[in-house]
């Protein structure tokens, strides 16, 4: 790999709120994303309380607007990677519900046939990557996948999801450092949603505007609203188009908010209930598109009809998941290595 | 008075290098510091200067010579109006530069191998405990040879997988343009090109992350590791992406990758550049843990360990870059993983050991043979899977044995060896099981003390003859 004199580049700044008008089926298309996962993530948090979901299970309830936005934007051969918050991701990518629920009840019909849990989960056929249980892991793999589609001659592009926390690994630094000196095409996408587990941006990081991370090497860098799934959209699609340009890597702080709990038990102590409750009275995405397509005239039962679809999506995946029988005890031994012959 | 100037020392484990070229005349005068000839190893070029003021009065080295000792005398340095015959004799007050004692066969081992069985589910019965036949693999049908470094044997395999392969790519520090930091990569920048062989920043977490990213999308990465020592950072892109990935993905995606370089001891470079990694890595599941010793085992293990599936940790020793061994030319020569070489046969004891150790077995085993006893010296060229056939089988015959490593005994490579003669062969067993090991501290750095803390040739006798109860 070379490295060659960059190009002049966007400087680094903060909101574009240039929200351009959409069309009325991109909004429907995009509420649709976003209330598939919320309805999904609200079952998965039920099907938790009853005992049918173990270990971690965190969800993204909030921040709908950031995966939604982007995957918008990418096609279908651009690869994705995130951390252990992951299922929007998947369900953004067109993974199927039912096999999503089954693997966070641990059942054989899930995606890892119930090997991996809630937090590492892949899909092949998908290109999504994982999934990956420990904080910060995501980016250099996402570097390493944006380093392939390279190496391939692609113009595939890596969408590499991490959040506020994970921007603190040193790992995110190296990583940074080689996609631009060999110009990766890989996408940054930081979830900033002030918070990791319970300790606030604030007291974590000396530099809290996170699209600045770049900057020493040289990594353009974008603050987006990453409640209004317009102008993610709108922010994705020019960073998606700079890497696919080969201009290297580029990252975007999404600022964002999880409603629920870092995981399933969580203290709540770190943050105040008016917090939450504004975020989600003024802030919410769906909420805001919903706004949006109102008051472009979609008519309610456009709408109810998409409610229903998803509700019926969710419902079934979690009847499916139940339904489905636990992994054979043979699986116990099966996937340590690939079988050589 | 004549002062002599000596052949330096370009490294740590340099023992001789060729003195390629003169930069001063006999009769030119020279300076303190200033270059007064060129010399080369395998690894570098460097000038040697003068440490003092004065003519260079004799070179008692021809420019061009080849394989010059460290500490040689290689010219002389008299003041003016001084005679070089005034100089009394050659007696030079040098410390003799030991060799690294390895007894490297002249020929292929004639020693009969095990049987070996093509058995589907490997992976799985071996997880599961069982001893299982290793895959089969016939050496001697490999009968053209010629004698190579272990250093070019590494090269050469990579050379050769990579031209039969483009997803194949090599990646490291120092890899591309300075031809590796021990030269193991030698030429490759200039046949590959910049694509294939890449220099990366000092980030060994970052690169190997990369790396295995890379790997879960098709490519088929050659990481190296400066030394193996470096590699801790790298370790949790090892085990937790690299390692565990198929598992949880359901078999979905896995992560053919090889991560290689020298492990263990190299010479009076202290306990941070000097450990060894390989019981750390062969405990996890996920992963192929590959040791060569010799040139042909390099080069065939090496081969097979690019073109596995699976993420591969490839332990090489630097003391052994530099030497030589007969290995076959043929490109197909390439080595099953978890596939033990007998390389010496006995029946009085079985001796175990992997890379450098292998030859101090075979030294210890000819020094026992003069003894009257009769050892057998197992090369375990794959520490994970292990040929637990061949180990036990030979324990079945010689009821005796000594596992060497140059890895601290605590759960180390010997620990493991120990625990299956006491599932597998216990009622073989005339005596305990003994290990040979290093001394459990961190490596000094004093010659002495650095001696008396690594596994040698006379550890083994004695270890054998503890088991043997022999005096
Ligand atoms: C290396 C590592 N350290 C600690 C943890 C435990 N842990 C899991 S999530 C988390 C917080 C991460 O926060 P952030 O990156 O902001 O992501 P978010 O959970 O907000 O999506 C921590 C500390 C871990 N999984 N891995
Ligand atoms: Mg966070």
């Amino acid at each position: 790999m070379t490295s060659s004199k960059t190009k002049k580049k966007p400087k680094l700044r903060s909101i574009s709120n240039t929200n351009p008008e959409p069309s009325a089926e991109e909004m429907k298309k995009l509420y649709r994303e976003m209330l598939l996962i919320r309805r999904f993530e609200e079952k998965a948090g039920q099907l938790y309380g009853m005992g049918l979901i173990g270990g971690f299970c965190h969800l993204y309830i909030g921040q709908e607007a950031v995966v939604t936005g982007i995957t918008s934007v990418q096609e279908k051969q651009d690869t994705v990677v995130t951390s252990y918050r992951d299922h929007a991701h998947m369900l953004a990518c067109g993974m199927d519900a039912n096999g999503i629920m089954a693997e966070l009840t641990g059942r054989v019909t899930g995606y890892s046939r119930g090997k991996g849990g809630s937090m590492h989960m892949f899909s092949r056929e998908k290109n999504f990557f994982g999934g990956h249980g420990i904080v910060g892991a995501q980016i250099p793999l996402g570097t390493g996948l944006a380093f392939s589609n390279k190496y391939k001659g692609t113009d595939r592009v890596c969408l590499t999801y991490f959040g506020d926390g994970a921007a603190n690994q040193g790992q995110v630094f190296e990583s940074f450092n080689m996609a631009e000196l060999w110009k990766l095409p890989v996408v940054y996408v930081i979830e900033n949603n002030q918070y990791a587990m319970g300790t606030s941006l604030a007291r974590a990081s000396a530099e809290t505007h996170l699209y600045k991370r770049g900057a020493s090497f040289n990594i353009p860098g974008e603050e987006v609203d990453g409640m209004d799934v317009l102008a993610v959209k709108e922010a994705g699609d020019r960073a998606v188009k700079w890497c696919r340009d080969g201009k290297g890597p580029i990252i975007l702080e999404m600022k964002t908010y999880r409603y629920r709990g870092h995981s399933m038990s969580d203290p709540a102590k770190y943050r105040t209930k008016e917090e939450v409750e504004s975020y989600k009275e003024t802030r919410d995405p769906i909420a805001r598109l919903m706004g949006r397509m109102n008051e472009a005239g979609i008519a309610e039962e456009d709408i109810k009809s998409i409610d229903n679809d998803v509700k019926k999506i969710v419902n079934e995946s979690a009847q499916f998941a139940q339904d489905s029988p636990e992994p054979d005890s043979d699986e116990l031994w099966t996937d340590v290595l690939v079988e050589m012959q | 008075m004549p002062v002599q100037i000596l052949m330096p020392a370009l490294s740590p484990t340099m023992t001789e290098g060729n003195l390629s070229k003169w930069l001063k005349r006999e009769g030119d005068k020279v300076k303190a510091g200033e270059a007064i000839a060129e010399i080369e190893t395998d690894k570098a070029t460097m000038e040697v200067e003068a440490v003092d003021e004065g003519i260079l009065g004799k070179i008692l080295v021809a420019e061009g010579t080849q394989g010059v000792a460290v500490n040689t005398p290689i010219a002389v340095l008299v003041e003016e109006g001084e005679e070089v015959g005034d100089l009394p004799t050659m007696d030079i007050p040098c410390v003799p530069q030991s060799k690294p004692e390895v007894s490297a066969p002249a020929r292929m081992s004639e020693a009969r191998q095990s049987e070996g069985k093509i058995i589907e589910n490997r992976d799985i019965l071996y997880a599961q405990g069982y001893v299982l036949e290793p895959p089969p693999f016939d050496e001697s049908e490999f009968t053209e040879v010629r004698a190579m470094t272990v250093r070019e044997a590494l090269r050469d395999a990579m050379a050769e997988e990579m031209r039969t392969d483009d997803l194949v790519y090599l990646m490291g520090e120092e890899v591309a343009e300075y031809q590796g930091a021990y030269k193991v990569s030698q030429g490759l920048l200039d046949e590959f090109g910049p694509r294939r062989v890449i220099d990366t920043p000092i980030t060994e977490h970052g690169f190997a992350g990369l790396a295995v990213g890379s790997a879960m999308n098709g490519l088929k990465p050659i990481v190296e590791f400066m030394t193996w020592n470096f590699g801790m950072q790298a370790m949790d892109h090892i085990i937790n992406s690299a390692a565990k990935t198929l598992y949880m993905a359901g078999g979905q995606l896995g992560c053919p990758i090889v991560f290689r370089g020298p492990n263990g001891a190299a010479s009076r470079v202290g306990a941070q550049h000097s450990q060894c990694f390989a019981s750390w890595y062969a405990h996890i599941p996920g992963l192929k843990v590959v040791s060569p010793w010799s040139a042909a085992d390099a080069k065939g293990l090496l081969k097979a360990a690019i073109r596995d599936p699976n993420p591969v940790i490839f332990l090489e020793n630097e003391m052994m870059y530099g030497q030589s061994f007969e290995a076959p030319v043929n490109d197909n020569f390439v080595i099953p993983i978890g596939r033990a070489k007998i390389e010496r046969e006995g029946n009085d004891v079985t001796i175990v050991a992997y890379s450098i150790m292998v030859g101090k077995a075979l030294k210890a085993a000819e020094q026992l043979a003069e003894e009257g006893i009769s050892a057998e010296v197992i090369n375990l060229r794959t520490i994970r899977p292990l040929d637990r056939y061949t180990i036990i089988e030979s324990v079945k015959k010689t009821n005796r044995i000594v596992s060497v490593e140059e890895s601290w005994p605590f759960a180390g490579i010997g620990s493991e060896i120990a625990a299956l003669c006491m599932e597998h062969a216990f009622d073989y067993l005339d005596a305990p099981v003994a290990r040979v090991c290093a001394a459990d501290v961190p490596l000094p750095y004093a010659a002495n003390l650095e001696a008396l803390a690594l596994p040698q040739a006379e550890h083994i006798v004695e270890a054998v003859k503890k088991v043997c109860y022999a005096n």
